[in-house]
């Protein structure tokens, strides 16, 4: 087997040894319960205490706004469900969009189906993008709770959630972002976007898995998923597991510290995998919006061919990559994403997502460019199937004119660009 | 303000753990990965055209398609038939889908025509566990993959009895009316199994079959275990 060519950073990533090593010592030597009245437990609270204000500084919130919990799905099915039942008096109304990840759309159905809320879910421009003009037609008095996710998991595509967070507090209304693809990468700045409820998680930037943080903002009535023993501030009883908190709060800090210097090499590397593959293999295209996307995104269409058998075959060539969300990538459905975005069913079977990360060496990415195209030629062979390109983009793209601009716009080169934080 | 409704993977209804759903949520954790032999089918993939030209200029006694590239599958298989001995000797494919896919309809061109070729009675009695059983296996998931392939096979034999005058051994597969108000067929009800439904309730999710015509439902039901049993070996 040749090298590995880590392309699914979106999935998860690899722990920075940095964040290991603060790790390492919760586990033996400082392995105390902070809820304990001795010594040992007073040690672990501190533990506990200063990462709490590491993420809130970095959050640039109260430390008493952070709650940390066993995953981002946690986070999320907390901020919703919380949310709801607490607000039930004000009314059942939750708004939310089409592409959002399962963790927000299930918890939503749960609802609907057993506690009588009603979800309006918003679609998504051709980008994925959410628009706060659909956003405040959909909203009702009774709306109780807006969550709109930051960055898309699969095309990469980034909402403007502070435009969008401005009209829902013009309405009074609770904003939730799941920003899980957005921790360490994008400004989480609680106070810039405007919002109410923020989730991210620990194993997209670099720390442990197993770990997430939702944000609450005083003031907002919420009712815990898990009760016990009181910790967290009542919002999520269980013994906090201290060494995994600390080393994401040690993540989160240095990939904050780091970011924009990563950030502009991820960009450089990532529109040169877009070019290099549109430019050289045709009948593909991109998914998402082509500069308002994730540094780390790459998310392309392949006409004629089905993700799973080119996945195989270029994992073969040692590149791991992904069709669409590492959750949904065994199931044979295509992708809620991609159709949200406007494809036809047609041409949403044969997506592949690329997600850099920080050991991404401009190497890799040429053995990306140089093993597709004769991989893609050779499947397509195979394949029975003959799209008519202009047959699929005037439902992608509103005219083939749009689309060629779309085109050229990523082969042109181009200089890297700052990510566009709302 | 235009919503879509969405499809929820969960029905959310309470559950005794573990159940049948939680079987089948089981399958999903089981290793992706194939065995030598399905890999070798899809890195080596026997029985294809090498060029766009010799699709066009083969000459075939009978070529079947099914499938469609929206659902994710699609084949297109052509056969050469020796009159003398009725025979399948020459098989070539195509297919859209995924490495099991592919693999599936290699295997299957390879029992066709290997030791001289195959009877197309014979090769009418090939059943889809027969191509897995070639492959060792595949994951429970990508049964339905083989399934495709046998169904091109059917489609390319009856297109050569159309073409060679032999229209009496044309065996139309007879889709039976089960749900007699919303005309649903035995065949909604194997696409729906194929699918992954196990319950009642997961083909009626599927098909609405049994809300207005509740005499059906018995009929329903053997016709899942019927369905498992042909595809999955039954639920064990």
């Amino acid at each position: 087997m040749t090298k590995e060519i880590y392309l699914d950073h979106a999935a998860t990533t690899h722990v920075d040894p940095r964040v290991k090593a603060v790790m390492d010592k919760y586990w033996t030597e400082e392995f105390g319960n902070p809820g304990s009245f001795n010594s040992v437990g007073l040690r672990a609270l501190r533990a506990l205490n200063n990462a709490r204000a590491t993420v809130a500084k970095i959050m640039n919130c109260i430390p008493e706004e952070i709650i940390f919990t066993g995953s981002g799905t946690e986070s999320i099915n907390t901020a919703i469900k919380g949310v709801y039942r607490a607000n039930k008096a004000k009314g059942k109304h939750i708004i939310t969009s089409t592409t959002e990840h399962h963790a927000v759309l299930e918890s939503c159905e749960y609802l609907t189906k057993h506690e009588g809320a009603e979800v309006t879910y918003l679609p998504v421009d051709k980008y994925g993008r959410v628009s706060p003009e659909q956003l405040e037609q959909a909203i009702r008095p009774d709306t109780v709770l807006i969550s709109i996710m930051y960055a898309n998991n699969e095309v990469g595509t980034i909402n403007r959630i502070a435009e969008l967070a401005a009209v829902a507090k013009k309405h009074r209304a609770l904003f939730h972002t799941d920003a899980c693809q957005a921790g360490g990468v994008l400004d989480i700045d609680v106070k810039k976007l405007g919002i109410d409820l923020m989730t991210i998680n620990g194993s997209k930037l670099y720390g442990p898995k197993g770990v997430g943080v939702l944000y609450v903002r005083r003031g907002v009535q919420i009712h815990p998923l898990i009760h016990g023993g009181g910790q967290e501030f009542r919002m999520r009883s269980g013994t906090e597991n201290v060494p995994v908190l600390a080393g994401f709060a040690t993540a989160l800090e240095l990939a904050h510290q780091e970011r924009e210097a990563e950030n502009k090499r991820e960009i450089v590397l990532r529109d040169k995998l877009i070019a290099g593959i549109l430019s050289t293999v045709p009948k593909t295209f991109l998914n998402g919006h082509p500069t308002e996307r994730l540094p780390n995104n790459v998310n392309i269409s392949f006409m004629d061919i089905e993700g799973e058998a080119l996945l195989l075959m270029i994992n073969e060539h040692g590149i791991c990559a992904s069709t669409g969300s590492a959750c949904t990538s065994k199931s044979l459905d295509p992708s809620h994403v991609i159709l949200a975005l406007g494809l036809p069913y047609e041409a949403s079977h044969g997506s592949i997502r690329f997600t850099l990360g920080k050991y991404t060496t401009e190497a890799g990415i040429d053995k990306v460019i140089e093993v597709l195209p004769p991989i893609v030629q050779r499947l397509r062979h195979l394949s029975p199937v003959n799209i008519n390109m202009e047959d699929i983009f005037p439902q992608v793209l509103m005219n083939p004119k749009d689309s060629q601009d779309h085109r050229q716009s990523l082969i042109v080169e181009k200089k890297p660009q700052e990510v566009k934080t709302p | 303000m235009s919503t879509i409704a969405l499809k929820p993977t969960s029905d959310f209804k309470p559950v005794t753990h573990p159940d049948v759903k939680a079987k089948k949520q089981a399958a999903e954790l089981e290793e992706w990965f194939y065995t030598d032999i399905v890999k070798d089918h899809f890195f080596n993939p026997r029985n294809i055209f090498r060029t766009q030209k010799e699709i066009d200029d083969y000459q075939p006694d009978g070529i079947g398609m099914v499938g469609s590239p929206a659902c994710g599958d699609m084949m297109k298989m052509w056969i050469k038939v020796d009159k003398a001995t009725d025979m399948i000797t020459e098989c070539k494919w195509q297919t859209f889908g995924c490495g099991s896919a592919i693999a599936s309809t290699s295997m299957l061109s390879v029992m066709l025509t290997e030791n001289g070729g195959m009877k197309t009675d014979q090769a009418l009695q090939l059943k889809p566990q027969d191509i897995v059983k070639r492959l060792v296996d595949l994951p429970q998931r990508k049964f339905h993959c083989s399934v495709l392939g046998d169904k091109a096979l059917r489609a390319a034999i009856n297109d050569h009895f159309r073409k060679s005058g032999q229209d009496q051994r044309v065996v139309v597969e007879g889709a039976k009316v089960i749900d007699k108000i919303l005309k649903i067929t035995d065949k909604d009800i194997e696409e729906a199994v194929l699918e992954g439904a196990v319950t009642f309730e997961d083909v009626q999710k599927k098909t609405k079959i049994g809300i207005q015509d509740k005499s059906c439902i018995p009929e329903v039901e053997q016709l899942i275990r019927f369905y498992r049993e042909k595809f999955f070996g039954g639920d064990k």
